[in-house]
């Protein structure tokens, strides 16, 4: 018999918290280090720019972001492009999952073309939105307006937040549908007879029967996404950074900015803390979604 | 009013046929059970008849009105699901009353018939919970409560006991008899179990291969099978067959010569057979009766004793014989046994499978469900 102490795990015969204790400790490590330091950052005069000031700032560096319109525009288009993509994403990955559980000829096919975008670096994507779809003179949206006889819309100038929903949409979409269609195809078909049997049309089968299935598997890709969304960076930078104005500035972007164009340090740490609070609040909020959701 | 009559029904999928017209009535009331091995087409005709599927060919008619293209929800049915299709996140009077629901029947009315339904089942202090927090059989009671709660004019179930422990399945077919009784509904069940086909059905419908290879009440199918598929189906452990000499065919029966040498005349009809027509003997393990004089003989090769009966497998050459005798015999293993049958107990195949048909009916051979439940009906002498 071994003897097994509180902290003394053991298995087969052997004490397992040595053989655990440098991952562990790496992974500790790893997250409190980063941590600690922006949080100490924070409350510090740190402005590369101005290399002589430095010392113990106090709440002064919070005080000037809360103060700062910039931050709450900054929260405001975070919450916005968060939901709006979350809603197009959500709305069209079921509706497309359940016209691509359907048998049609290609449907192989039509499904792997349609999860690509997916698969295109953020980026990429970006730059092929902003030089070949949305640009004024030689982008396909513009032809489409002008073969219409409709006036160009120069995207992001007009209308930059709604361009980065679209084209953060555009790249989260397929995520939705290939996690929707997995969970399509766990539906049961006897309880879409039975529903048949009992009078329900496709769009009551649609809502009494797919949806509820579906439950689980949508508040799975709301709580990925929202992980994802919150911090979206590349697709502003390579399109709008950040503009015009702060039209299309985001959290994360506005942290870049303070960071890295103003040189301030100390304010772009305050802003990762807030950033930090914001996303635990989020996250708080969706694990007890999910838990419940998955507890049904 | 309930009857059905399916018109030469056909369906292919592809190249494959799957029923080869099937024609069939069902009467008022009648409790009829499509019965056959795996692939004979059985589920498949009951999804036709449901309008879960169409027919590639043929009549579905209900009520003397066509149903070819009426949906699933308008022909007046209701169905059980082998896997139950329970809604699983509907609790169980959500469940029940889910047609209500999209027929916009108002609550009040909705709460009342399904409460009805649940009295019946005795699910009431169920309605609450959701369908994994029941146990196998009260789900099934579900479904059926939810086939209830549409008042049908005819019932479907498609192998609805396959999901349960034996013991629960002998409880749910009395119960499901019982409902028959109850509700004096159509009903339409397939199984491939043919104990449940020998003991709730009116009207057996046994299917191979997508033929009707016989209908008929259940005495009628054990006691005068049509042929060697039904003879070797119907009846457990299954009959047995041996390959018998014709030697002449009289008024009083078929003349024939038994394996071993033994002789005897089958009272059966064979005027129409040919002079050297190979024939087939069919003899059910419950008649053949072990006996010192008996004609045919073999060794035990395994003996299964379940205490009021024994069950011996009995070596005869190529074959191996099922024989069931009393529990208290004493016989060993590797011992040889003879054995004999009452030629009226046997039965006559012929090159195609035929039977032969009997010269003496069988008195029961009439009898069906119903009269078992109603006394005096039953005047057949036993």
């Amino acid at each position: 018999m071994t003897k097994t102490r509180a902290s003394g795990r053991t298995v087969g015969g052997l004490r397992t918290l040595s053989l655990q204790a440098p991952a562990v400790t790496l992974l500790l490590l790893w997250m409190i280090i980063p941590l600690g330091m922006t949080i100490w950052f924070s409350f510090q005069y740190y402005n590369l720019l101005m290399p002589g000031m430095s010392g113990f700032a106090g709440v002064e560096n919070y005080e000037y972001l809360l103060t700062d319109p910039a931050l709450w525009k900054a929260m405001g288009n975070t919450l916005l492009l968060v939901g709006w993509v979350l809603a197009i994403t959500v709305v069209g990955g079921t509706l497309l999952a359940v016209l691509f559980q359907q048998d049609f000829a290609g449907r192989g096919i039509a499904r792997v073309l349609a999860i690509s975008p997916f698969f295109v670096m953020p980026t990429v994507s970006a730059l092929v939105w902003k030089n070949m779809m949305m640009h004024p003179s030689n982008g396909v949206l513009a032809w489409l307006a002008n073969s219409l006889g409709l006036p160009a819309v120069d995207w992001f100038s007009a209308l930059p937040l709604t361009s980065i929903v679209i084209i953060v949409a555009w790249q989260w979409l397929p995520f939705a549908l290939l996690i929707l269609l997995t969970a399509m195809q766990s539906l049961d078909e006897d309880q879409v007879e039975a529903a048949r049997m009992d009078g329900a049309g496709p769009i009551a089968i649609f809502f009494f029967i797919t949806l509820p299935h579906l439950k689980r598997a949508i508040s799975v890709v709301i709580m990925i996404e929202m992980i994802f969304l919150l911090t979206i960076f590349a697709e502003i930078f390579v399109t709008t950074s950040g503009g015009p104005g702060l039209a299309t500035t985001n959290l994360a972007y506005l942290i870049y900015m303070r960071a890295l164009l103003d040189f301030d340090v100390g304010v772009a740490s305050a802003g990762g803390v807030i950033a930090i609070i914001l996303a635990n609040i989020v996250a708080i909020f969706l694990v007890r979604m999910v838990a419940k959701n998955l507890e049904d | 009013m309930a009857t059905l009559q399916l018109n030469n029904i056909t369906k292919r999928f592809g190249d494959t046929s799957v029923l080869k017209g099937i024609d069939l009535d069902v009467n008022d009331q009648e409790f009829v059970v499509f019965v056959g091995p795996s692939g004979c087409g059985k589920s498949t005709l009951m999804r036709i008849i449901a309008g879960l599927e169409s027919a590639t060919d043929g009549d579905i008619v209900i009520d003397a009105q066509r149903m070819n293209e009426v949906g699933p929800a308008d022909r007046g049915l209701a169905m059980v699901f082998q896997s139950y299709a329970l809604y699983p996140h509907m609790t169980v009077e959500g469940n029940m009353g889910f047609s209500m629901r999209l027929a916009g029947v108002p609550k009040e009315e909705r709460r009342a018939k399904v409460l009805e339904a649940a009295k019946v089942l005795q699910l009431e202090p169920l309605l609450d919970r959701k369908p994994k927090a029941l146990s196998g059989g009260q789900r099934q009671r579900v479904a059926i409560g939810r086939a209830i709660v549409r008042n049908p004019s005819i019932f479907l179930f498609d192998e609805p006991l396959s999901n349960l422990d034996a013991a629960l399945r002998v409880q749910m077919r009395i119960e499901l008899a019982r409902l028959h009784d109850k509700l004096n509904a159509t009903m339409i069940y397939v199984t491939h179990d043919q104990i449940e086909a020998m003991t709730m059905a009116d009207k057996i419908v046994v299917l191979h291969d997508g033929v009707v290879e016989q209908v008929g009440s259940p005495m009628a199918l054990y006691h005068h099978p049509a042929n060697r598929f039904v003879a070797g189906f119907i009846g457990s452990p299954k009959m047995n067959f041996f390959n018998v000499d014709l030697l002449s065919v009289s008024p009083e029966g078929v003349y024939i010569r038994l394996p071993g040498g033994g002789e005897c005349t089958v009272p059966a009809d064979g005027h129409t057979l040919e002079q050297d027509a190979t024939l087939e003997l069919g003899v059910r393990p419950e008649h053949l009766v072990l006996d010192e004089a008996g004609a045919l003989s073999g060794q035990i090769e395994v003996l299964e004793r379940l205490g009021g009966q024994t069950s011996l497998y009995v070596r005869m050459g190529e074959l191996l014989v099922t024989l069931m005798a009393d529990g208290d015999v004493g016989y060993r293993v590797h011992e040889t046994v003879r054995f004999s049958f009452a030629p009226e107990r046997a039965h006559l195949f012929d090159s195609d499978g035929r039977a032969l048909a009997s010269l003496t009916q069988h008195p029961l051979a009439g009898l069906t469900r119903q009269d078992n439940r109603t006394p005096g009906a039953a005047e057949a002498p036993v």
